[in-house]
C-alpha cells in the first residue's frame, strides 16, 4: 500500500500519463448508458465492473392477420426490433492506470448524483482520499459469501472469506505453483512454467507413479480404491531396476505429468479438508498455477470430486480478481432483483485471459497485459436444470472436450472460421479476431463444440445479425407446410408396425435438412429439388450406426408414456414433416407432449416464436393437433436456450464467473416446472447439436430417445460411420433409479 | 544377539536366492527330504501333484488340531507392501525333547536359518534391535523376529522357499498388504504356497494394539518428543498408551493411510495421500542419483533445505504477522528452484533434505487437518518411512505441536513398519 502514495508525486504522474495507451472507447464499451459502477482496487490490479444497457436488433416473427392471409403466400412476417438488454461489463487493468481511469470516468460519465461507485479492495481506502467528491465510495456485502478461496501462487494460501472485508487466512501449504515449477525445472531441465505444463499434458504419469494396481495387482476392493488410483507419487522411480536406472529412464513428459498430478491432488485434498472443517461447500481457486491452464484446473477438479465425492464444488475464477467487484456489484443492484435473472457470459465481448496462452502472438500478449474484460448479458428469464437428469452434479453436457482432443479441435476450429466467414461476408470486418480467439484458445477452461457454436451466435448478435437464417427458415417453413397433410395421409395408410418405423425415419430424414451443417448446405445450394423423399433415400439403411430401434419398437407395444418432452431442432422440413407427425402419433397413443424449442435464434433452429405460429397453422389443418392443443395435451415451451446445443444444467450465479464449467445456457424455469407437473417419463432429443455434441452420454432418470443424422464427415469418421449415418439411441434407466431424481438438490 | 555363523550364511544365502545356483542349496538341504522323492518334480510342475499335497495338508492339519488347538509351526505373518516385504517370525524357545525329535528337518533348518542370521541374501535384513524375547503366544514361549526385504526381491524369496521345501511344512501363510493379492499366484506357482489373504488395515490396527500391550520390558514401545519446538531441549520420552482411544493412526509406507481408531474392531480410513515414503525415495533417486532409502536419508541429514525452499522471510523479509506466519515457515517448497542461479548452486544433499522436509511437512499438515475434522488429539505415526528417520519424526512432532498450539501430540512406535505383519501373525493364531 505504501507505494501507492508515490502516485501523487508529480514526476510519477507525468510518466504515467505518457504511458497511457488504452483506447478508452474500446475498453469502456456501452459506457453512455452505464448505470452503476463497482471498483475493486487490489495490490496490483484494479477491477472495474459496471452495468449498462445495450441495444440489439432482435428478429421477431408475427403471424399475418388471418383476413389478410389470402393476399400473401407467406405464413408469417419477420420484423427487426430494437431490444434493450442489460449487460455487465468487467474491466481489469494494472493499477498504474487507475488515475486515468478515474479521470476518464469522471469526465465522461459520473456527472449525475445517481452514478455511484462501489469500491472495495485495499486500494479503495487509498484512493478514497484521493478521489473527488463526486465518487461516493460504498462498501457492500455481496451474497456470494462465505466461500473458501484457495490462491495457488508459489505456495498455497487458504482463505475463508466471509464478506468483502472479513476474511481470514486459515491455512496453506508450501506445495504450490513454485513447487511444480522448481521441482519440474530440476527434474526435466525445462525452464519455463508454460513449457512444463505443455510437457505435462503430453506425459503418462503411470510410468512414474506407483498405482494401487501396482501394489495390489488390481483394485483394493474393501476400501473402494480403484486400481488406477495413485498409491505413491513417483513411487516407481524408487523401485526402478538399478541396471536400467539412468538419467533418461523416465521421460520428461511423464515426470512433469506425475508432478502435476501430485501437486494438484495435494492442493485439492487440503482444500477439501479445510472446506469440511469450516463447513463450506464452495471453493474458489485462483492464482498463477491455475490461471487459464485447463490441465491444472482439470486435475484439481478431479481431485476435489474424488476427495469430497461431489460434496464440494471446485470453482475457478476466470477473472479471479473480479469476484470482489462482481459480488459488490450484485449486492448494490438489489433493486434490480438480481436473483430473478441469470447472467450469461458474452463470448463476443470478452477478451478473456488471453494473456496466458503461450500460442498467442506478442501483440495480443502485450495488449491483454494492460487490460482485459468480460461482459455478461442479463437473461430475462431465470434458468434451472432439467429435473430429469439422473445426476445433475456429474452432468457434463459436452461429449468431446476440444482442449483435450487435438484432432477434433482442429476440425471444429476450421469449420467455425469457415462458417463465420460465410456470415461475415458483406459485413464490415468488425468481428475482431481477438474476440473470436478469446473463446478458441482454450483460455476458458475447456473448449467444446458448444462453446464454439455459442461464440458464433454471440458474434452474430453483437454485430446486429440477430437471425441471419430468418428468411431461409421462413421459406422452408412455408414449403414444408404445404406438404404436411399429404405426409400425414400417407402415414395413415400404413400398418401400425410400418408406421412406427416410417415415423422414426421421417424424423431422421427431416433432420437431414439443416443449413447449419456444411455438407447439407452444399447439397441444398447445388440441388434445390432435394426433397424430403430424397432425404429418406439418403438415410443409412438399418442396422444404423447406433441402433436401438428394436427396443424402442418393443416399448411402443407397451402402455403409452405419460408425457414426452421433445427438444426439437431445425425449422422447415425437420419440424413440420419429421417431428410433427411423430408428435401426432404420440398424442394419438394418449401421451402428452411438451415441445421445447430455443428461446432465441441459433442457426436454423426453430424458435419458440416460430413454432407457435407453425403449430397453429398445422392445427388449422389437422384435427388431432387441434384437439391436443385445445385440451392442453400439446404444450410449447421455450428451452431458455439460444444455442444450437443444449445444456441441461442448473445455473448458479457465481458459476457464471467460473471456467471449469460452462454454465451458460440452461433450461427455462417454466419448462422445468411443466416437466415436473406432467410427470414426464420420456425425453426425446433430436439433432447433432443436442444429441451428439452434447448430451450423448447424459443419463436421464426416465426413458430417453436420442435421434440424429450425422451430417459432417469428420464426426462420421470419428464415430466409425459415414455421412448420413444414423444415431438412434433409446435408453431406459437402470432399475432402481426412478422418480427421486425429480427433486434436484 | 546371535551373530554366530553370520559370514558363512551370508555367503551361502546370497547364492541361495539366485535361481541359477539351485543345485548348491539343494545340497545344503538334502538331508531333510528323503521321505519325499517326488518333491522336486512336484514343485516345478503339475497341478495334480499340488492337489495331492493339499489333501495331504488337510489330513495333517486335522490330526494336529486333535492334538493341540494351535496351528503347527512355523508361525509367520507377512505384509507385502509396495516397497518392502515385512515378515515376523515366532521362534519357539520352549521346545520339548519329544517335540525336538518329531520336528522335521526342514522346519528346524528354517528356524536355524532365520534365527542365526541377521541378513539374508543381499537385501534381506533382520531388525535385531526390535526382537521381542520371552513372548508368550498361544501358550508357547519364544522370541518374535522382525525381518524385511524389498518387494522387488520377492521372486528370490519365493525361490528360496521352494528350495527349502517350505510347502512341505503345510503351514498356513497369513499375508497382508497389496502384494498378498498381487503375488498370490506367484506364491502358488513358484513356491507351491497357498496364501491366507488379510486386509492390511485390519492387520495394522490389530498389530499396533497388540505390540503396545505386550511390550513391557526394555524400551517403551510408544514414545514422543518432549519440547518438540526447541531443538536443543528436544528429547525422546517414553509414553504409556493407556486409554488409547480414539487415536489417529498414520501409516506412512510408500503412500500414506490415515485411520481413525475407536476400538480394536472399530476404525475407519479417513483419507490417504500419495505423497509418502515412495515419493521421498523416488524423487531423491531422480534428483540425486541415490538408490536406497538409507543413502537418501544420509544425504538429507547433511543438507540444508532452506537453500531449496522459499521461506516466508524470503518473501516478506521476516514474519508475515498479519496472518501469523513465522519467517522460518516454508512458503514454497522448491520455490528457490524456479531460479536458474539457485538451481546451479544447490547440492544433492540440499535437494534430498528439501524432499524429506516437503514430504514430511505435507503429511503433517494433512494429518493435522484430519485430527481437527475427526476431533482426535492423539496421533500415532507408524510405517517404514520413519525407520531410522529421526529427522522426519522430530519434524512431525514439531509441526503437530506448533500448528495446533500444543493441542496435538505426535506419538511414535518402536516397531514402526511391522504392525501389519504382526496383525497377520495374530490372525493365524487367533482367527477373528
Amino acid at each position: 500500500m505504501a507505494e501507492c502514495g508515490g502516485l501523487h508525486s508529480g514526476s510519477r504522474r507525468h510518466t504515467m500519463d505518457k504511458s497511457i495507451t488504452l483506447p478508452p472507447d474500446e475498453i469502456f464499451r456501452n459506457l453512455e448508458n452505464a448505470k452503476r459502477f463497482a471498483i475493486d482496487i487490489g495490490g496490483s490490479l484494479t477491477k472495474l465492473a459496471y452495468y449498462s444497457t445495450v441495444q440489439h436488433k432482435v428478429a421477431k416473427v408475427r403471424s399475418f392477420d388471418h383476413t389478410a392471409k389470402a393476399t400473401s403466400d407467406e405464413l408469417y412476417e419477420i420484423t427487426m426490433q430494437e431490444e434493450v438488454t442489460a449487460r455487465l461489463h468487467f474491466i481489469k487493468f494494472e493499477n498504474a492506470y487507475i488515475e486515468t481511469c478515474l479521470d476518464f470516468v469522471r469526465d465522461h460519465l459520473v456527472n449525475t448524483d445517481t452514478k455511484v461507485i462501489k469500491a472495495t479492495g485495499g486500494g479503495a481506502f487509498v484512493y478514497a482520499k484521493h478521489a473527488d467528491s463526486e465518487f461516493r465510495f460504498q462498501t457492500t456485502q455481496p451474497d456470494i459469501f462465505p466461500y473458501l478461496l484457495v490462491n495457488i501462487g508459489s505456495g498455497v494460501s487458504i482463505v475463508k472469506v466471509e464478506s468483502e472485508d472479513k476474511f481470514e487466512r486459515i491455512g496453506g501449504s508450501s506445495i504450490g505453483g513454485g513447487t511444480f515449477w522448481g521441482l519440474g525445472a530440476l527434474l526435466t531441465k525445462t525452464k519455463r512454467f508454460d513449457e512444463l505444463l505443455q510437457l505435462a499434458s503430453k506425459g503418462q504419469h503411470t510410468s512414474v507413479d506407483m498405482l494401487v494396481k501396482d501394489i495390489y495387482g488390481g483394485s483394493y476392493g474393501s476400501l473402494g480404491l480403484t486400481g488406477d488410483l495413485i498409491a505413491s507419487s513417483f513411487g516407481k522411480s524408487a523401485t526402478a531396476d538399478k541396471a536400467s536406472k539412468h538419467e533418461f529412464c523416465f521421460s520428461k513428459e511423464d515426470m512433469a505429468k506425475s508432478l502435476l498430478h501430485m501437486i494438484s491432488n495435494d492442493i485439492g485434498q487440503l482444500a477439501c479438508l479445510y472446506a469440511k472443517l469450516h463447513s463450506l461447500s464452495r471453493v474458489y481457486f485462483g492464482g498463477f498455477f491455475i490461471r487459464g491452464h485447463p490441465v491444472t484446473m482439470h486435475t484439481i477438479t478431479y481431485s476435489i470430486n474424488f476427495f469430497t465425492k461431489g460434496e464440494v464444488q471446485a470453482l475457478f475464477l476466470r477473472h479471479e480478481g473480479y469476484l470482489g467487484a462482481i459480488g459488490a456489484f450484485l449486492k448494490g443492484a438489489e433493486e434490480d432483483n438480481p436473483n430473478q435473472y441469470s447472467w450469461g457470459e458474452n463470448y463476443a465481448g470478452s477478451s478473456g485471459l488471453m494473456s496466458v496462452s503461450p500460442d498467442m502472438n506478442p501483440m495480443q500478449r502485450a495488449r491483454s497485459g494492460t487490460f482485459d474484460m468480460l461482459e455478461m448479458d442479463r437473461l430475462e428469464r431465470k434458468l434451472v436444470n432439467l429435473p430429469l437428469l439422473q445426476d445433475a452434479s456429474s452432468y457434463i453436457p459436452d461429449t468431446v472436450d476440444l482442449t483435450e482432443d487435438a484432432l477434433a479441435r482442429e476440425y471444429w476450429l476450421y469449420c467455425f472460421e469457415e462458417a463465420l466467414d460465410g456470415v461475415r461476408r458483406g459485413l464490415k470486418p468488425v468481428v475482431k479476431e481477438r474476440k473470436v480467439n478469446g473463446a478458441l484458445t482454450g483460455a476458458y477452461g475447456s473448449l467444446t463444440v458448444r462453446s464454439l457454436l455459442d461464440t458464433r451466435e454471440h458474434c452474430l448478435n453483437e454485430f446486429n445479425f440477430p437471425d441471419p437464417y430468418s428468411k431461409i427458415k421462413q421459406r422452408e417453413n412455408d414449403a414444408a407446410l404445404k406438404y404436411y397433410q399429404k405426409a400425414v395421409q400417407s402415414l395413415e395408410e400404413l400398418s401400425w408396425e410400418e408406421r412406427q418405423f416410417a415415423l422414426v425415419r421421417g424424423v431422421l430424414a427431416g433432420n437431414v435438412f439443416d443449413w447449419g451443417a456444411k455438407a447439407v448446405s452444399d447439397v441444398l445450394e447445388s440441388d434445390p429439388e432435394f426433397g424430403f423423399e430424397q432425404a429418406k433415400r439418403q438415410l443409412e439403411e438399418r442396422p444404423w450406426l447406433v441402433d436401438s430401434y428394436d427396443e424402442w419398437f418393443e416399448r411402443l407395444k407397451g402402455p403409452p408414456h405419460k408425457c414426452a418432452l421433445f427438444f426439437v431442432d431445425n425449422s422447415g422440413v425437420d419440424i413440420i414433416l419429421g417431428v410433427m407427425p411423430f408428435v401426432r402419433e404420440l398424442l394419438s397413443r394418449g401421451t402428452e407432449v411438451v415441445l421445447a424449442s430455443n428461446s432465441s435464434p441459433a442457426l436454423n433452429d426453430v424458435t419458440n416464436g416460430e413454432l407457435q405460429i407453425l403449430t397453429e397453422s398445422i392445427a388449422a389443418m389437422d384435427p388431432v393437433i387441434r384437439a391436443a392443443l385445445g385440451e392442453d395435451r400439446l404444450t410449447l415451451v421455450q428451452s431458455g436456450s439460444s444455442s444450437p446445443c443444449l445444456d441441461l444444467r442448473l445455473p448458479n450465479l457465481c458459476g457464471h464467473l467460473t471456467s471449469c464449467v460452462h454454465v451458460l445456457y440452461r433450461l427455462d424455469k417454466v419448462l422445468a416446472m411443466v416437466v415436473r407437473e406432467r410427470k414426464t417419463d420420456l425425453v426425446i432429443i433430436e439433432g447433432m447439436g443436442r444429441a451428439i455434441h452434447t448430451n450423448y452420454y447424459a443419463m436421464l432418470s426416465c426413458e430417453s430417445l436420442k435421434m440424429a443424422v450425422i451430417k459432417n464427415s469428420w464426426l462420421a469418421d470419428r464415430l466409425g460411420g459415414k455421412l448420413f449415418s444414423v444415431v438412434f439411441k433409446y435408453e431406459v434407466p437402470a432399475a432402481g433409479i426412478d422418480s427421486p431424481a425429480l427433486t434436484p438438490s | 544377539m546371535a551373530f554366530n555363523g553370520y559370514k558363512r550364511e551370508d555367503e551361502n544365502i546370497g547364492e541361495d536366492e539366485t535361481p541359477t545356483k539351485q543345485p548348491r542349496s539343494d545340497m545344503e538341504m538334502h538331508g531333510g527330504f528323503t521321505h519325499d522323492p517326488d518333491n522336486e518334480a512336484a514343485s516345478s510342475a503339475g497341478r495334480d501333484t499340488s492337489d495331492r499335497r493339499t489333501s495331504n495338508a488337510t489330513a495333517r492339519h486335522r490330526s494336529d488340531s486333535v492334538k493341540k488347538t494351535r496351528p503347527p509351526f512355523p508361525w509367520f505373518g507377512m505384509d507385502i507392501g509396495g516397497t518392502l516385504v515385512k515378515l515376523v517370525y515366532f521362534e519357539p524357545k520352549d521346545i520339548t525333547a519329544e517335540e525336538e525329535q518329531e520336528e522335521v528337518e526342514n522346519l528346524k533348518s528354517i528356524r536355524h536359518y532365520l534365527t542365526s542370521n541377521t541378513a539374508y541374501g543381499k537385501t534381506g535384513i533382520r531388525d535385531v534391535h526390535l526382537e521381542l524375547q520371552d513372548l508368550t503366544l498361544c501358550g508357547r514361549t519364544g522370541n518374535l523376529h522382525f525381518i524385511r526385504f524389498p518387494t522387488h526381491d520377492l521372486p528370490a524369496f519365493l525361490q528360496m522357499g521352494r528350495n527349502k521345501h517350505f510347502s512341505s511344512l503345510h503351514t498356513t501363510l497369513c499375508a497382508t498388504g497389496g502384494g498378498a493379492y498381487k503375488f498370490e499366484s506367484d506364491f502358488r506357482t513358484m513356491a507351491d504356497l497357498q496364501l491366507h489373504k488379510l486386509d492390511e488395515l485390519d492387520c495394522l490396527v490389530r498389530g499396533v494394539l497388540y505390540i503396545d500391550s505386550v511390550v513391557s520390558s526394555g524400551p517403551s514401545e510408544c514414545y514422543y518428543f518432549e519440547n518438540p519446538t526447541d531443538p536443543d531441549r528436544c528429547i525422546q520420552r517414553p509414553y504409556t498408551l493407556e486409554n488409547p482411544y480414539p487415536l489417529l493412526l498414520v501409516n506412512i509406507g510408500s503412500g500414506v493411510s490415515i485411520l481413525a481408531v475407536y476400538s480394536e474392531t472399530n476404525y475407519k480410513r479417513v483419507t490417504g495421500t500419495s505423497l509418502g515414503g515412495g515419493t521421498f525415495l523416488g524423487l531423491c533417486c531422480l534428483l540425486t542419483g541415490c538408490s536406497t532409502f538409507e543413502e537418501a536419508l544420509e544425504m538429507a541429514s547433511q543438507g540444508e533445505s532452506t537453500r531449496v525452499d522459499k521461506l516466508v522471510r524470503d518473501i516478506y523479509g521476516g514474519d508475515y504477522e498479519r496472518f501469523g506466519l513465522p519467517g522460518w515457515a516454508v512458503a514454497s517448497s522448491f520455490g528457490h528452484m524456479m531460479s536458474k542461479e539457485k538451481r546451479e548452486s544447490v547440492s544433492k544433499e540440499d535437494l534430498a533434505r528439501a524432499t524429506l522436509v516437503t514430504i514430511t511437512n505435507n503429511i503433517g499438515s494433512i494429518t493435522r487437518m484430519c485430527a481437527l475434522n475427526e476431533n482426535i488429539e492423539r496421533v500415532v505415526f507408524v510405517g517404514n518411512f520413519l525407520r531410522v528417520n529421526t529427522l522426519s519424526m522430530k519434524l512431525l512432532a514439531y509441526a503437530m505441536d506448533y500448528w495446533s498450539k500444543g493441542q496435538l501430540k505426535a506419538l511414535f512406535l518402536q516397531h514402526e513398519g511391522y504392525f501389519g505383519a504382526v496383525g497377520a501373525l495374530l490372525e493365524l493364531l487367533h482367527p477373528s
